[in-house]
């Protein structure tokens, strides 16, 4: 039993407690509840893929990617692209005037998948080069990939700052107001793919709203990414990740799988932002991705992973728990202490404690 | 044969510098591009130096001791805004209210930096990363306290604090009624008289350590410097020069006229002593000569008319260039004593040093207090010369800005010393005050320049950081891997000895 509790950790103890009495508080002040868990299940959903973008290159021996805005920013461009080449409405003029039924019922939806499809393949294939360059970087600096991936995607956001100033694109949607050049800071998804994923094949019971579409999204990538585990690169990664020594002995190139897992988290990150954005509404350029490393690294170590070690269900867990906290610690604070930002110091004490808490952990070498 | 080796001698020179060249190169370019008047950067250059280099000089601690970058100092940072609160609150001002506000931070900033060190002490290797994700930490009960305690649980009623709802504090805070400008206005002359005791007293306290100790007491050397400053205290009472030192800012043309005629004064009546009084044995002429040129070529640059005219709008505030100095003085002198030196093992090897029997852990824990306690103190000089106080984001990006310019100085993770530092904040600040102005000259946009600032700033650092890895991966042998195995046996035996 001491050593079940020693293996959850304190800080996870104190998380689960947290998000349980957040449930109670927020029943016992009455407020709307199927309403506040259909909230919490989008925000696990929106934000699951990028947690999921820590298990490849935590098992591959990168450790935590705090650096996923590397790949954030080409899902973001891929969304950009999206929105300039007007994909979504483009379809939907075509597909109205069609004598098809079912792209007649369903144009809009269907055109909006398009979109968002469109835009997470070019991210991933922009995040295939960076990824490429990341891991070649990664490979070279081992023993402190954290402390530099973190600089390296600060970098990468400051960088495309300058990018997103100067980009001519001509959609109303995306430049700015009042001036000819540039790209705005919040980009309305209204016209492209705004909750596509939790609109489709939705449904409602009161005031409960179940996102089946991102749900299953979540699930399939989910799938996905076990399936890559499971094949005989994903478990030679696994093996390079767990002792690199041993694996190279056995005949594997470790920096190889190194690669290969930053490449792959790298990718899952880009689609990730995109996925989460359209369950927002909104993306955020310039530098709202800021801190998005530090949220996934947070929420997969809540859900139980170490710099060494994670799965799935690490992602899962964490991620609800996570989300849930913040979704949940909104109202509850307001509730509270009307009219202050509560919810930004939770997210700041638990995202950063957790973190601190893993590093702790793995740290703190003996000097005799 | 010669010339190679003059060539070679000067290709690793360049080398070497490499980050330092790439600096000043890129900060000429932009000052070219802004079109900006160099006096105008100058004068704003030694604004920011004044503003932050106490700062900058507080990162040096933690590095020799082997902690790399302390991105901890925005702790400091948070320590020294508690203090300021209450002493804005009780309506403090001048300098005593800005020493009251130190002597309240510094206790604070003590204890935080202890729990940072005990921190650390638990993930030796990754203090950077944990010291960057400790200040997001830190920020998180930084904005419980101000935006819920203060007003909440501590009863402050303060309009000028607190949100008039009765939560919370402000987002910016007006000093310019409290502490602006408190240390900056202080003059040469109030600052030559603290001097003058402060001498007195380290004296005393000095020969009656030195006597406990039963060590030989230099009894010639302690009057001279007394004498020294006594002169100087004597000088100021002349009343044309009272005057000129009683200014709040002192022109810098001035400034180094007549402090490079000091200096010349000093050196040859002290190389005098030394050679011709005291017959000093080992006493290296070469280094006077060198001090001495130094000092007249300066003083003869006031009367280059191009030179003068870049630094006629110039002023300085001489006490916190005085406090810089003084930091500056006492990390090269603090390096000098045992617990300088245990530091610098600690650095260098924490096996070693172990081994040596030195408490590595304790060592470790009194460099974070050190480094914290600046930093406070720092943001304090920031704060009085700044004169608003951006109560959530003052602190923010210090490490950041800090440390980027650190390196800019060409330090490194694991060598910095004071002139990397003041050297580093030279060059990124005059990069940082003309990049708008070139950015909006060089594409019509002020913002592009402005996000280029920052990309230097994160990128000089993620740069920085992967240079270190990249070398440390390139001898496994020295820090990961086998652990520490081989230095031991390499150093041991003579350290040992020791």
């Amino acid at each position: 039993m001491k050593q079940a509790l020693k293996k959850f950790g304190l800080p996870r103890i104190i998380i689960v407690t947290f998000f349980i009495l957040l449930l109670v508080a927020a029943a016992a002040y009455g407020m709307d509840m199927p309403s506040l868990i259909s909230d919490v299940i989008r925000r696990f959903g929106m934000f699951g893929v990028l947690t999921l973008a820590m298990v490849p290159s935590v098992q591959a021996g990168v450790g935590l990617n705090f650096g996923i805005s590397m790949g954030v920013v080409g899902g973001l461009m891929g969304g950009v692209l999206a929105i300039e080449l007007r994909i979504t409405e483009t379809l939907v003029q075509n597909w109205s005037g069609s004598s098809n039924a079912f792209l007649i019922n369903n144009g809009p939806l269907l055109a909006m998948w398009v979109s968002i499809l469109f835009a997470i393949a070019f991210g991933v294939f922009v995040s295939l080069f960076t990824g490429y360059l990341y891991g070649f970087i990664m490979n070279r600096v081992k023993g402190s990939e954290m402390t530099v991936t973190t600089y390296i995607g600060f970098s990468m956001i400051a960088f495309m700052n300058i990018i997103w100033t100067i980009l001519p694109m001509t959609n109303g949607v995306l430049i700015m107001p009042n001036a000819g050049e540039g790209v705005r800071q919040m980009i309305s998804l209204d016209d492209s793919f705004r909750e596509v994923m939790s609109n489709t094949l939705s449904f409602k019971i009161g005031n409960f709203f179940f996102p089946t579409g991102l749900i299953l999204f979540l699930a399939l990538s989910c799938f996905l990414v076990y399936l890559f585990m499971r094949s005989k690169t994903g478990l030679a990664m696994s093996a390079a990740g767990a002792n690199p020594q041993f694996a190279k002995a056995s005949g594997i190139n470790v920096n190889r799988m190194r690669m290969t897992g930053t490449v792959l988290s790298t990718v899952i990150a880009s689609a990730g932002i995109l996925i989460y954005s359209q369950g927002l509404g909104f993306m955020q350029l310039y530098n709202g991705p800021l801190m998005i490393g530090f949220n996934a690294v947070a929420a997969v170590l809540i859900g139980g992973a170490t710099p060494k070690h994670a799965r799935i269900s690490h992602v899962l867990i964490g991620t609800f728990l996570f989300q849930g906290i913040l979704t949940l610690g909104l109202p509850v604070a307001n509730f509270m202490v009307p009219g202050a930002n509560m919810s930004e110091v939770i997210r700041l004490i638990v995202s950063n404690g957790i973190i601190l808490y893993a590093l702790t952990q793995s740290g703190g070498k003996r000097d005799d | 044969m010669t010339k190679k080796t003059l060539f070679s001698k000067i290709w690793s020179a360049l080398f070497d510098n490499k980050v330092v060249l790439f600096f000043v190169v890129l900060s000429g370019l932009a000052i070219w591009a802004s079109g900006q008047p160099l006096s105008f950067v100058v004068r704003e250059l030694f604004t920011r130096f004044g503003r932050n280099g106490f700062v900058v000089l507080s990162l040096i601690i933690p590095v020799v001791t082997g902690m790399g970058l302390n991105f901890g100092i925005v702790i400091g940072a948070m320590s020294a805004q508690v203090a300021l609160i209450f002493t804005t609150h009780w309506d403090l001002v001048g300098i005593g209210g800005f020493l009251i506000t130190i002597a309240l931070a510094t206790p604070i900033a003590t204890i935080l930096g202890m729990l940072v060190g005990l921190l650390f002490n638990r993930m030796k290797g990754s203090e950077m990363i944990g010291g960057m994700v400790l200040s997001y930490f830190a920020e998180g009960f930084y904005q419980f306290f101000f935006l819920f305690v203060i007003g909440g649980w501590i009863p402050i009623v303060n309009q000028k604090l607190i949100i008039s709802g009765g939560i919370g504090v402000l987002n910016t805070v007006d000093l310019t009624k409290t502490i602006k400008y408190a240390l900056d206005d202080v003059t040469m002359q109030s600052l030559l008289y603290v001097l003058f005791v402060a001498v007195i007293l380290v004296t005393v306290l000095t020969i009656i350590v030195k006597r406990i100790h039963k060590e030989p007491i230099d009894v010639f050397a302690a009057i001279r410097r007394i004498v020294w400053v006594a002169v100087l205290v004597g000088i100021s009472f002349i009343p044309e020069i009272g005057a000129w030192m009683g200014q709040k800012r002192i022109p810098m043309v001035e400034l180094i006229k007549y402090g490079g005629l000091a200096l010349i004064v000093y050196f040859v009546i002290d190389g005098f002593i030394n050679l011709f009084v005291a017959k000093k044995e080992g006493y290296r002429w070469q280094k006077l000569l060198k001090n001495v040129i130094i000092a007249v070529i300066l003083v003869g640059l006031t009367y280059v008319p191009t030179f003068a005219e870049i630094v006629q709008t110039t002023n300085v505030p001489v006490t916190t260039y005085g406090v810089i100095a003084g930091l500056w003085f006492f990390n090269n002198a603090l390096l000098k004593t045992k617990l300088g030196q245990n530091m610098r093992t600690v650095g260098q090897n924490r096996v070693v040093a172990n081994a040596a029997g030195i408490n590595v852990n304790r060592t470790r824990i009194i460099a974070m207090i050190f480094s914290t306690v600046l930093a406070s103190w720092g943001q304090l000089i920031y704060l009085q010369n700044i004169g608003t106080w951006s109560t959530y984001g003052s602190h923010v990006q210090i490490g950041l800005f800090s440390i980027a310019a650190l390196l800019v100085g060409g330090a490194s993770v694991q060598k910095a010393t004071s002139n990397q530092a003041i050297l580093g904040i030279l060059l990124f600040h005059s990069l940082f005050i003309v990049a708008p102005l070139a950015g909006n000259t060089l594409f019509g946009n002020a913002m592009i320049g402005e996000y280029f600032r920052v990309f230097i700033s994160y990128g000089v650092i993620a740069v920085a950081l992967a240079m270190h890895a990249w070398k440390q991966s390139i001898k496994p042998q020295l820090r990961r891997g086998m652990p520490d195995v081989k230095p031991l046996t390499a150093n041991s035996s003579t350290a040992l000895k020791k």
